[in-house]
């Protein structure tokens, strides 16, 4: 087959920029969905270690230079970046990286607009380094995470559109609050 | 109305999706009497207090959750994983 050309799904779309606050494309290279097999919890969590991972624990992200791995629900969490081939056999692992979209909202307030539409509370004293959610983001359901730049979403891939249309609209919301 | 999820914390229904009685964890063995079937089907009360039902988080973590909850105060009294541990 011939090879080509890769767009994301947010071409044309970002950045968006209001105030102090830009939404930038934050789309992960790979994603894997991994579901440990029963009883092989252990032997995931000892082919992720050479990675400088852990299996995520609920509401957590774990970062390192290898990826990410980000709990998404019970019994399963998102590889990101990272090659899956060590945990072969271990768990179910599905490719998901078409599937999904990655925005990263950055910037003083991101907490702020993003409170216009997840029902958490992302504050950084609540939602701090290492922190991650399954939360809406309107009426979308999402993967949150605190990054080191800002608050980072994985939505659906389908639904980039509308995604940085409403972040976009909690953005010029917020701005025109501040200006005010 | 607000359900605490026992892996997400304390989120609005509204997150959750209702299906209905706890019911439909007792399904009848494959044998079992045309009686048993049509209660496991058809049968439900309607109780003015305390019930149980089975709610799923699909805009959270996509577990599904046995609820206690009282119909007349709308109070939630307990929630569990079906598969899992309780909270509150």
């Amino acid at each position: 087959m011939p090879s080509l050309i890769t767009t994301s799904a947010l071409q044309g779309l970002v950045p968006v920029r209001h105030g102090a606050l830009a939404l930038t494309d934050a789309t992960p290279a790979r994603i894997t969905s991994v579901a440990p097999f029963k009883g092989r919890e252990a032997d995931v969590a000892q082919a992720l270690k050479p990675l400088g991972l852990r299996f995520a624990a609920p509401n957590q992200v774990v970062e390192a230079a290898a990826g990410r791995c980000v709990w998404t629900g019970p019994g399963q969490a998102f590889l990101i970046d990272a090659d899956p081939a060590p945990l072969t056999g271990l768990a179910a692992l599905t490719d998901q990286s078409d599937g999904w979209v990655g925005l990263r909202l950055s910037g003083p307030g991101a907490e702020d607009a993003l409170a216009r539409l997840i029902p958490i509370d992302l504050r950084p004293q609540v939602f701090g380094a290492g922190s991650a959610a399954r939360a809406p983001v309107g009426h979308m359901l999402s993967v949150v995470m605190r990054a080191p730049e800002g608050i980072e979403m994985l939505l659906f891939r389908s639904m980039a559109r509308a995604a940085v249309h409403e972040i976009g609209v909690a953005m010029a919301a917020l701005a025109a609050r501040q200006q005010a | 109305m607000r359900i605490t999820c026992p892996h997400c914390g304390a989120r609005d229904r509204r997150e959750f999706y209702y299906l209905g009685a706890e019911d439909y964890l007792h399904r009848p063995a494959e044998d079992a009497a045309p009686a048993a079937w049509d209660a496991y089907l058809h049968l439900r009360d309607n109780p003015a207090g305390a019930t149980r039902d089975l709610w799923y988080h699909e805009q959270g973590c996509g577990a599904w959750l046995l609820v206690t909850r009282n119909t007349v105060t709308h109070e939630i009294l307990g929630v569990r994983a079906v598969d899992g541990e309780a909270t509150e």
